[in-house]
């Protein structure tokens, strides 16, 4: 609770809420094991979006992206939410950080 | 194996440069030894809990309790280094000036000790939790406890020897600019932190992003690389980062120099114009 106060101070003292979140367009991916389904994504550019990511693994896994900038746990059976963009058209690749060998995948920004 | 020790290697290189940084940063401390140690233990003992807890922090704040989590823990640490740079930049000059050599070494010293623990803490404790969860990962999914020991101690080994690096590497710095070497240092690592906090807080869209990506140096230097993730603690590199990013950044900065200025100008006028232009804990010994 103290947490989500500091947090609605913040973003006040930003003077922005979230922007509109419904609206956005929600893409999906899956972890299964330890891959990424799809591996290849597309996605409009110039427009923000919502990737929901699943792991249906046993195993906890980390969505991560040092091209978009974004990392995320996910945790065995658990979907996340990480917000994305307006990214410009291109390719951006994104791993899982706990099984970098297999999870790979790229974002088609288009 | 090898994937074992370069995730540690990673992580454990992140926490082992804000320690050496912060290590530096008290030199001269009475008992500074013990509290890096106690730091790093609680730190430990805490990743172990959050990611005991991981479920229920991610439920947190309509599922966006993990970044909220991560932002958090990042700006602590960002409270508390700029509350040591802006106090000890009045306080060690006026201990200078008084030559309250003892009371005041005390005084600054314990406070120092309590900025290095927390700080230490919330580093092992963030970067560690991440390492708890993959290598809980690995072992349930049936690499050998062999491979699985190996892979830690390669991983923590080599990212401790950065980190010892870095800390020999600072104390060759003289000693009359190394207290404003490290003060340096601390206020660009606290400014990094704040812009990774702000990141967390942009991907689950509690910030906006004000651009996402202001520019791009990744062919340059990757923040996925060894030294662009060295670069990424010392200076708060980032090679594609979010227009709020880099307004946490800058205020980050110049909230600290503002407090430095005030706190100078509030002491310099309670006594005689200073003759130390830099502050100091402690003289440490050679």
């Amino acid at each position: 609770m103290k947490l989500s106060l500091t947090m609605a101070a913040f973003t006040a003292l930003a003077c922005a809420g979230p922007a509109g979140a419904a609206d956005l367009t929600e893409f999906t991916l899956v972890i299964k094991n330890h891959v990424y389904q799809p591996s290849e994504l597309r996605v409009p550019a110039d427009t923000k979006f919502k990737l929901r990511v699943t792991n249906e693994d046993a195993t906890p896994e980390e969505f991560e992206s040092t091209d978009f900038n974004r990392e995320s746990v996910v945790l065995p059976n658990h979907s996340i939410i990480v917000f994305i963009g307006p990214l410009h058209a291109g390719t951006y690749g994104f791993f899982g950080d706990f099984h970098r060998d297999t999870a790979q995948g790229r974002l088609v920004v288009e | 194996m090898p994937g074992v020790a370069l995730l540690v290697f990673r992580e454990v290189l992140e926490a082992a440069l804000i320690v050496s940084i912060v290590c530096a940063a008290t030199r001269g401390v009475p008992r500074r030894g013990s509290f890096v140690v106690g730091g790093i233990g609680l730190g430990v003992v805490g990743a172990l809990l959050v990611a005991l807890g991981a479920g229920f922090i991610a439920n947190l704040a309509g599922g966006a309790g993990q970044d909220v989590f991560n932002a958090a823990v990042l700006l602590s640490a960002v409270v508390m280094i700029g509350w040591h740079v802006v106090w000890m930049s009045a306080h060690g000059r006026e201990m200078a000036q008084h030559m309250q050599a003892v009371g005041g070494a005390v005084k600054a010293g314990s406070r120092s000790l309590a900025v290095l623990l927390t700080v230490v803490a919330l580093a092992v404790l963030r970067e560690g939790s991440e390492v708890v969860l993959f290598l809980y990962g690995m072992a349930a999914g049936g690499i050998g406890a062999a491979g699985l020991a190996l892979g830690i101690a390669l991983g923590i080994g080599g990212g401790a020897l950065m980190g010892f690096a870095l800390y020999f590497g600072l104390l060759r710095i003289p000693l009359k600019h190394f207290f404003s070497a490290t003060n340096a240092m601390l206020m660009l690592l606290a400014a990094g932190l704040a812009s990774s906090a702000a990141g967390f807080l942009v991907q689950s869209d509690l910030l906006p992003a004000w651009g996402a990506q202001v520019w791009d140096t990744s062919h340059f230097l990757s923040d996925d690389s060894v030294l662009g993730k060295t670069f990424g603690i010392l200076i708060g590199y980032k090679a594609a980062p979010a227009g709020i990013q880099v307004a946490f950044y800058l205020t980050t900065l110049a909230l600290m120099v503002v407090g430095i200025r005030w706190q100078q100008r509030r002491v310099s006028s309670q006594s005689a114009p200073p003759e130390f232009p830099q502050a100091t804990v402690a003289r440490p010994q050679h």
